[in-house]
């Protein structure tokens, strides 16, 4: 690995710490035209975080060292999903040491820290969001390794960057195993961010919510890094989207100038359409009951199994 | 004829096993001299035992030896071979955390006297050792015994309870039933030659139907052992009977000699596998694995939810197994390596996270007296050490990074990947789908895990008694510790552990999992594949981020802290009662998977006084399968219960006409 493949590296973390607000912000932006109502600030976001840093801590009496602990280890994992998702360039040191199953593995720590620091407080709101959390993660989780398994099928890999690599290079046009694990995809885009039919991300009803509900304890600097920490996992799951479905534009060699002047605007013209693309899902979809979210989630994870046998059907293995 | 040797070392080990075991009877109601002296000299024999298996692993050889024992024309052969040693070493390694956690464990006042369960734990050790030392069917099968005895009265420690009594049975029961599918499984291998040594079995040549009936019988008496699915009935009854120690190592050891058993015969003694053998363990194994951790989900005593948990694992590991001997029937060394790998590593693993787990819920029984998990709460503060150490083993066992359950699971979706396509269309479409599976198990471990770990130690304390629970002692800390550090090393250094397992590999299916990558610290198992995996870099960089956050924060902005109550909404009366218990924390599973569970429920009516609400979840297969078995044995006896009429003139006179009838028989032949 060349000096600046660490580069490379390093610009796809900062990068992504310093975008995934400006996207969430960009997201909510968009929502608010679609739905008539005057668009906040895309700059929200990034007010928003630096208020709760410079807020007092206020933590449960009953609270343990496991709860002040898991925002830094939600925040570090979804930092180094960060790294080893290839936004820009596909040259990135850390990902011979950590694959896409790793990712996955790498999101569901996050999620069980979540839900474990949710019920370290011992109250109805925390427990409940827990367990809805992992209800969605259990199935979730399955079918986001299923859409990776198709694409790691085509390009003979579990690295994301050799898949990006890989169907990057490839002629246009799209795999039908492909075209079902996309839908796939999206739904559990949709349920892994808490966006709107499963969840919604500007609610406090408690009848509906899981995100939020896990949040309820959390103030100030513990608050700010899980927010942080949502936004870059939404930002990481775009990016994903991207590395698996439009590949083109991310530098596929080494990482020069050249290749950064290219691949910036390309994943920040990605960015503006996914957002988009988000939004006007949200809009046009309502929030399913919280019993039905299963059903939501089965149907991510059959269309994901769809796409594999699919794939296995047309003959390509391996 | 006895010269020093890994495997003398090995048997004269065992033998100090029983012998430490032997020695409780000298003192039999000391607590005090079977905890603090035998139990950890235990330890020790377990870990010089781990050291001599490790070595032998890795110099690869393989050694037999008749020991002058036994029946007078069938003596005991012993042979120490790759496969031998690695269940030996994992036999060693994690009993010796849990021997040290014993020593602390046991009090006074639990049913059998001390010295006599020091006399019954270790024989069940040795025993255990015995049975991979065997190399001879008549030996293998007293040994087998030997273990089930054994384990039956460590089940049946508190023997004053109906309940345990009655799990105790229907173990004994079913290890019996295991044992004469394995008999009869021994009785084919031998091939008409009526040599039951192991040696023997190799050179005999089967039939394919005959060597699919003796494989097939293999499964079903081993299956039995391990708790495959519908014979696990007797796992989730004896596990949380038994004491802590004892359900440990059960669920981590004793579960895996069957594994190895059926390593044994399948990949062994039979030799040459046909594909299609490997799909009844794959289907039966996937199976397994989904069932048993749908019904993990829904427990609410904590002992029989890890015991379901361990029958998911052990679904896992049969998962590889039929996944091994499908590629290597269908002539692809190099993946059946892979999937064998991964099960081998998936056995080591199991047997610490589970034995962690287990002797973690040994510590709160102890410190609570309780195993319901409606019941528990908030043990952080009390127990940080059995908590701590607890969540290591949960967070392995619930598969994440870089712990070690990550890495066997890792190896064995590698292992579903990579299959290059099987002759057999079938086959082809089963892969993707066990692949979901397999995948889909693995994220409801996690769920199960937050269940148990956040019900037991986090939130508030469920009852007013909890107050007063009180952390392990020293020995009870060392024996978790040990366990966390095996899971943990066994997750950061996976490349050292497949180095040492290639020679099972290499022994079994005739190949080495190749390492493709020149650095020491990745794993890429699959060579002209960009694969790999390095746990020590992933956690180094875990912990940098984690670390550079904190320190970012830390100097940026300031670190006040208040504490304050729990917001409750304005409502103003949060109880710890308002947190989920176990069924509520189940209860998404219980509807999603609604069909699986026969499920009783009594709901209250809104006019009463005192409403209560139960549910009870029970298995399909007691009422599907086992009663319905019950009764008509109960009815074949009935019918020829006429014959026992309790008068000695009667059975004087069954005797005469058998004689009689033999006699007539002998004369005609």
């Amino acid at each position: 690995m060349r000096p600046e493949d660490w580069l490379t590296q390093l610009l796809e973390i900062v990068a992504a710490l310093a975008a995934a607000p400006l996207f969430l912000g960009w997201v909510n932006q968009c929502r608010a035209w679609l739905q008539n109502r005057r668009a906040p600030s895309v700059w929200l976001p990034y007010r928003n975080i630096r208020k709760l840093f410079h807020k007092d801590a206020v933590i449960a009496q009953n609270a343990s060292r496991f709860f002040r602990l898991a925002p830094y280890i939600v925040f570090g994992t979804m930092a180094l999903a960060a790294a080893i998702i290839p936004s820009m360039g596909t040259r990135l040191p850390l990902v011979v040491s950590a694959d896409a199953i790793a990712l996955v593995g790498l999101f569901a720590t996050a999620r069980v820290f979540m839900s474990l620091a949710a019920m370290d407080i011992g109250t109805a709101f925390g427990t409940l969001g827990a367990r809805r959390e992992m209800m969605v993660g259990f199935l979730a989780e399955p079918a986001l390794l299923m859409v990776i398994f198709v694409a790691s099928l085509l390009s003979a890999s579990t690295a994301l960057p050799a898949i990006t690599e890989h169907l990057a290079t490839q002629t246009l046009g799209l795999d039908p195993a492909l075209a079902f694990t996309a839908v796939a995809f999206t739904l559990v885009l949709l349920a892994e961010n808490a966006r709107i039919p499963v969840d919604n991300p500007s609610t406090h009803l408690e009848l509906t919510m899981i995100h939020e509900a896990m949040l309820l304890e959390y103030s100030a600097r513990h608050l700010a890094l899980m927010e942080w920490s949502a936004a870059l996992k939404l930002f990481n799951y775009a990016c994903i989207g991207f590395a698996l479905f439009i590949p083109w534009g991310v530098a596929t060699g080494h990482i020069g100038p050249l290749g950064l002047i290219v691949a910036i605007p390309t994943l920040a013209l990605k960015l503006l359409l996914a957002g988009g693309g988000l939004a006007l899902i949200e809009t046009l979809s309502a929030k399913l009951r919280v019993m039905r979210a299963p059903e939501f989630l089965a149907s991510a994870f059959l269309f994901a199994v769809l796409g594999l046998l699919v794939h296995v059907m047309l003959g390509g293995r391996g | 004829m006895i010269s020093a040797s890994p495997l003398t070392g090995c048997a004269a080990l065992l033998a100090a096993w029983a012998f430490i075991g032997l020695a409780g009877l000298l003192r039999p109601s000391s607590v005090r001299f079977a905890g603090r002296t035998l139990f950890p000299l235990g330890a020790v024999v377990g870990l010089a035992l781990a050291g001599l298996a490790g070595w032998s692993l890795l110099a690869g050889g393989t050694e037999q030896l008749v020991l002058p024992l036994g029946l007078p024309d069938l003596p005991f052969h012993l042979r120490l071979d790759p496969l031998s040693s690695f269940f030996l070493l994992l036999l060693a390694a994690s009993s010796a955390g849990v021997s040290v956690f014993a020593g602390g464990y046991f009090r006074q006042g639990e049913g059998t006297a001390p010295g006599l369960l020091c006399l019954q734990y270790h024989l069940f050790l040795a025993s255990m050792g015995w049975v991979m030392l065997a190399d001879d069917a008549y030996g293998f099968m007293v040994a087998w015994e030997a273990m089930a005895l054994s384990s039956y009265f460590l089940v049946t420690t508190q023997h004053r309870i109906p309940e345990i009594r009655r799990a105790g049975f229907i173990y004994l029961l079913m290890a019996h039933l295991g044992a004469i599918a394995i008999l009869l499984s021994f009785g084919v291998l031998q091939g008409g030659s009526w040599q039951f040594t192991f040696d023997a079995m190799r050179a005999a040549h089967l039939s394919p139907a005959w060597a699919a009936a003796a494989f097939l019988l293999a499964l079903v008496g081993f299956g039995v052992k391990a708790g495959l699915v519908p014979l696990h009935i007797w796992l989730p009854e004896a596990h949380p009977a038994a004491p802590s120690p004892v359900s440990a190592l059960m669920s981590g050891v004793m579960l895996k000699t069957a594994v190895y058993g059926l390593l044994r015969v399948t990949l062994d003694l039979l030799g040459h596998p046909a594909w299609w053998w490997g799909l009844v363990p794959l289907i039966l194994g996937l199976f397994t694995a989904f069932y048993g951790v749908v019904f993990a989900a829904v427990q609410t005593d904590m002992k029989r939810l890890l015991a379901y948990s361990s029958i998911e694992n052990i679904g896992i590991v049969f998962t590889g197994l039929g996944l091994s001997v499908i590629f290597l029937g269908a002539g692809m060394q190099a993946v059946a390596a892979l999937a064998l790998l991964a099960t081998l590593y998936h056995c080591l693993n199991h047997a610490f996270m589970k034995s962690l787990l287990f002797l973690g819920t040994g510590s709160v029984l102890h410190a609570t007296g309780e195993r319901n998990l409606g019941r528990l709460g908030g043990l952080i503060h009390r127990m940080p050490w059995v908590a701590w150490l607890t969540l290591v083993g949960a967070l392995a066992i619930a598969g994440l990074p870089p712990l070690n359950g990550f890495v066997s699971e890792w190896l064995l979706l590698q292992s579903f990947l990579f299959a290059d396509r099987v002759p057999h269309e079938f086959v082809n479409l089963l892969i993707p789908m066990g692949m979901a599976l397999v995948a889909l198990c693995a994220a409801l471990a996690g769920y199960v895990m937050v269940k148990f770990f956040g019900v037991i130690f986090l939130g508030q304390p469920r009852e007013a008694t909890l107050a007063h629970a009180h952390d392990c002692g020293p020995l009870e800390r060392l024996g978790l510790a040990w366990l966390a550090l095996g899971c943990l090393l066994l997750g950061l250094l996976p490349l050292q552990v497949v180095a040492a397992l290639s020679a099972v590999t290499r022994q079994l299916v005739g190949t080495a999992v190749p390492q493709a990558a020149s650095q020491w610290w990745l794993l890429a198992p699959v060579p002209g594949r960009s694969v790999s995996y390095g746990p020590l870099v992933f956690l180094a960089a875990t912990v940098g981020i984690v670390a550079l956050t904190v320190l970012a924060v830390r100097l940026t902005y300031h670190q006040r802290v208040r504490r304050a109550a729990a917001w409750d909404c304005g409502f103003g009366l949060l109880t710890p009662r308002m947190q989920d218990t176990a069924e509520g924390f189940g209860q998404p599973i219980r509807n999603i998977f609604q069909s699986f569970f026969q499920i009783e429920r009594e709901l209250p009516a809104p006019s009463d006084r005192a409403p209560r609400y139960r549910i009870a979840i029970a298995d399909r297969f007691w009422s599907a399968v086992y009663e319905p078995l019950g009764r008509s044995v109960q009815r074949m006896a009935n019918a020829v219960a006429f014959l026992q009429q309790g008068r000695i003139s009667v059975y004087l006179l069954y005797s005469f006409v058998t004689l009689v009838v033999l006699l007539a028989l002998a004369l005609l032949a």
